[in-house]
């Protein structure tokens, strides 16, 4: 019962994220949507994911996204087209862009109805977080270690390209 | 109890729906939030396909498909913040010449 709960609650809150003109109300809906999604992972027995949905994503990614939202000031999405766009561009035809998004789920809908059994979650759980730790830092050292790497990048990488570009000529 | 199939088929939807506002809306954050209802989506089919074959690798990839969200997040917000001061504006169209 509480799986079709929080999976309501995914699906309006996601669907009011892009229905949404105002981004500062798509990113607080978002944020709810994160929070069933992680209800959802409590449900299926990983806490640790459940948690870490809501302190990276809810906690810092949104944040991120809110604050560059405020720091723009730019709330409302420009509504009037200017005769540069592209006429395929224009509102009328871009509808047929959610037309082919029902066309991708109708697609998923059909495959899953048609190829996967119905299972059951039958196997034991492992919700334990020192497994997922030990198996981190065993199997995956490489992999973790090339990710910080990779934040090491994303945030020089962040820093560079949002710098004003009239420090640079003072230096 | 729901099954497998339950969790794919959400999942599938949240992904569709992150898609159609990539396809729909005219806002750079827009659609950057609509990636990560992408990526969301993909985060809970790992997770329920780990928890149907009792393995924990779908949470371990749950951590790097995250990790990698938080850096995306990070260099396209930096982007937005970049192009916002050239043209005053948050719609893609703007942004159409290579040079100016």
């Amino acid at each position: 019962m509480l799986f079709y709960f929080f999976a309501a609650l995914a699906i309006v809150a996601s669907l009011l994220v892009i229905a949404q003109r105002n981004p500062v109300y798509s990113v607080l809906l978002l944020i709810l949507s994160f929070g069933a999604l992680s209800g959802l992972y409590v449900l299926l027995d990983a806490p640790f994911v459940a948690t870490i949905q809501i302190i990276v994503y809810a906690g810092a990614i949104m944040v991120l996204f809110l604050f560059v939202v405020m720091l723009l000031n730019a709330p409302h999405e420009e509504t009037d087209f200017d005769e540069r766009t592209h006429p395929m561009l224009r509102p009328g035809p871009m509808r047929f862009g959610a037309v082919l998004a029902l066309g991708l789920i109708a697609e998923l809908a059909w495959a899953l109805a048609r190829s996967a059994p119905r299972s059951t979650f039958s196997n034991a759980p492992i919700t334990s977080v020192a497994a997922i730790g030990r198996l981190l830092f065993t199997d995956y050292a490489f992999q973790f270690e090339v990710t910080s790497v990779l934040i090491l990048v994303a945030m020089v990488g962040a820093v560079v390209m949002a710098r004003r570009e009239d420090h640079g000529a003072k230096r | 109890m729901p099954s497998l199939n339950d969790y794919l088929i959400l999942s599938a939807i949240l992904f569709t729906i992150g898609t159609a506002g990539v396809f729909v809306r005219r806002n750079l954050i827009t659609i950057l939030l609509s990636i990560e209802i992408m990526l969301n989506a993909v985060n809970l089919s790992f997770v329920a396909f780990g928890r149907a074959l009792g393995t924990i690798e779908g949470q371990i990839i749950v951590f790097f498909v995250m990790t990698v969200a938080a850096a995306e997040a990070a260099v396209g917000l930096a982007i937005v913040i970049a192009l916002f001061r050239h043209r005053e504006s948050l719609n893609p169209d703007a942004f159409t010449a290579l040079k100016w």
